[in-house]
């Protein structure tokens, strides 16, 4: 018998091997991360986990293809006259469509490292609590523009033509991240109390659907039945979207905007508080 | 750490409580844990060690009582007392997604590191832990073993004065639990504090100082792993028997030699029972050939969980399914 494997039985049951023994003995101690560079390590996070699961961007890209070709060509004739017509119309409105539909993400993120124990250890780490959400949140900023980049360029493709052009597009994608970014607080609440991933797309199917499918992205509102239009006109994605077609056609709407953004504000006042509320309390 | 620290206990517990609903999970716990060394806390599936283990790392309030560690109250110095423990939770608390090593730089930087120091760290703790060849793998195609060292690794990006370890070996292959064995005592001869608890008093036996038997969120014995295993008799005997038609004459031989009970033994032949010591184990056997029973075999081991709690409780232990979240 081979006597090395022998003595490494040995250490295996008596002393403890040394490797870990150094290991423990250089652990210096680094001053404390702050709040700031905590939640650009948690972004980094988010970013790793894009790189290492590119599917949760299958949707935000999958979905806007399939509807940008989808209504233009099969619709964009009858409701608009010309498809290339209907495209001007359609495109401010499908990015709007794809970035809120995708916010549903942020709490199931928080919903995974809660019932995956990842929370428990951050939560026990010596850092600035909130910022794991701050950081979570600067990760979907990251896939909100990487979506709305994706819609824009196959707009351009097929033949979207902004008249605001590259500062107008700018200026409709902050206000979009701006508005998701407030709606994803609504998530991350929910993230936290919800039993199961499962529960969570089914409470963002029943509320992102008619959020999106009854606003002014694919029609005219004054197209359809009074009941629906009125709700159609008090719609948040209805000034979300007026507001950035306003900025990429290079007429802004201040009423649009103003809406949108006092819309944003009240959604972080109710629910960002709550969010830290349901993060404090200790289940 | 200052001086004024330094006087206090590792953890003082007293009256420390917590409910969920009707269910006391932690019902009125007094304890104190010295520095250094390894404390055990033995108890079954529902006894109350992660719900005890995560108020002590300040993860969850308590709904009555107070601890202390290091002197620092788990309630309003919380912020204190995550900068000297690390928990190593019951399940994988590391990010599936992300590799072995990234989720160490994670927690590198999240402790202070430069992007440069935090890679070092890293490195130098996948070789400590021979996780290195997996490094760069996803942690979702680790085995059990790799996981839970990863675990413990993430524990130790920074050297803490106290870290919690949840049922370690739980679910391991004998491999792997010798490894996070040996892990834990090189944690032990470098100064930290190890709080252990586990569902094997073969395990705190092996690593424990002192271990406290908890059920249904209260202490029922503490001491060290010698006085526990003498109030439940030192050894257990099992014999084997070649025909069971004579285990009945078997009992009456060895009621002869050993002052203590039987414990139950369901199998019709053998029979169990708490000696002092492998000697008087030996007058037993011989005692039975010259009986002329028929032995095909005996074992001496040490009681078993169950056993203990029989010996303490005068019941068996009653596991429970439910688990925590
Ligand atoms: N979050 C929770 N909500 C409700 N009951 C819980 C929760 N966590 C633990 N319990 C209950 O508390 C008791 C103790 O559980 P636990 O501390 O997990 O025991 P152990 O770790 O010893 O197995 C069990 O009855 C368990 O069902
Ligand atoms: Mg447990």
């Amino acid at each position: 018998m081979d006597t090395s494997i022998k003595k490494t039985e040995f250490t295996s049951v008596g002393t403890p091997p040394n490797s870990i023994k150094s290991i423990l003995s250089t652990g210096t101690r680094p001053t404390q991360a702050n709040a700031f560079s905590a939640s650009v390590t948690f972004g980094w996070r988010a970013l790793l986990k894009i790189k290492h699961v590119p599917e949760q961007l299958f949707d935000a890209t999958a979905f806007p293809i399939m509807f940008t070709l989808m209504f233009t060509y099969l619709l964009g004739g009858a409701i608009a006259g010309s498809t290339g017509e209907y495209l001007q119309f359609l495109l401010p409105g499908i990015m709007a469509q794809t970035v809120v539909m995708i916010t549903v993400y942020t709490g199931v993120a928080v919903n995974n490292d809660i019932r995956k124990g990842v929370f428990d250890r951050f939560r026990s780490l010596p850092i600035w609590q909130p910022s794991v959400l701050v950081g979570a949140l600067l990760g979907d900023a990251a896939r909100y523009t990487l979506a709305s980049g994706i819609v824009i360029s196959l707009g351009m493709i097929l033949g979207f033509r902004p008249e605001g052009g590259a500062p107008g597009v700018l200026m409709a994608v902050l206000l979009l991240l701006v508005f998701s970014f407030s709606l994803s607080w609504i998530w991350t609440a929910i993230g936290f109390i919800a039993r199961s991933q499962e529960s969570l797309f089914f409470l963002s199917f029943v509320v992102l659907f008619p959020l999106t499918f009854a606003s002014n992205i694919f029609v005219d509102p004054q197209t359809m039945p009074s009941w629906l239009e009125a709700f159609v006109e008090v719609n948040p994605v209805t000034f979300l979207v007026m507001a950035m077609r306003g900025l990429m056609h290079g007429a802004p709407e201040v009423e649009g905007i103003g809406i949108t953004l006092a819309i944003s504000a009240g959604l972080v006042a109710v629910f960002g508080p709550l969010t830290m509320y349901l993060f404090r309390r200790k289940k | 750490m200052n001086r004024m620290e330094n006087l206090n206990p590792a953890i003082e517990i007293s009256g420390l409580t917590r409910y969920f609903g009707d269910v006391r999970a932690v019902d009125g716990i007094d304890l104190t844990v010295e520095r250094g060394g390894v404390y055990g806390i033995l108890g079954p599936n529902g006894a109350g060690k992660t719900t005890l283990i995560r108020m002590l790392a300040t993860l969850l309030q308590p709904s009555a009582g107070t601890a202390k560690v290091f002197g620092h109250d788990i309630v309003s110095e919380a912020r204190t007392i995550r900068k000297l423990v690390s928990l190593t939770g019951q399940f994988a608390s590391v990010d599936e997604d992300l590799t072995g090593r990234e989720n160490l730089v994670l927690l590198g930087r999240l402790f202070g590191f430069s992007a440069r120091q935090a890679k070092i760290r890293a490195g130098d703790l996948l070789n400590g832990f021979g996780l290195i060849d997996a490094s760069r793998r996803q942690v979702k195609t680790y085995s059990g073993g790799m996981r839970r060292k990863l675990d413990i690794a993430a524990s130790l990006v920074v050297r803490p004065e106290l870290i919690f370890l949840d049922e370690p070996t739980t679910g391991l292959d004998p491999r792997s639990r010798n490894q996070v064995w040996d892990i834990v005592r090189a944690l032990v001869s470098e100064g930290t504090t190890v709080l252990l608890t586990t569902q094997y008093l073969d395990e705190a036996d092996q690593l424990a100082g002192s271990i406290a038997v908890i059920d249904h969120g209260k202490v029922i014995a503490e001491g060290t792993p010698a006085e526990l295993k003498r109030s439940v008799g030192t050894s257990i005997l099992r014999i084997h028997l070649k025909n069971k038609d004579q285990k009945v004459k078997a009992k009456e031989v060895v009621a002869l030699m050993v002052n203590s009970d039987f414990t139950e033994d369901t199998d019709p032949f053998r029979i169990s029972i708490h000696v002092e010591d492998a000697d008087e184990a030996s007058h037993v056997i011989s005692a039975l050939v010259n009986a002329s029973v028929e032995v095909s075999g005996f074992s001496l081991g040490q009681p078993s969980l169950d056993e203990v709690f029989l010996a303490l409780t005068g019941q068996p232990v009653k596991t429970e399914s439910g688990e925590d979240e």
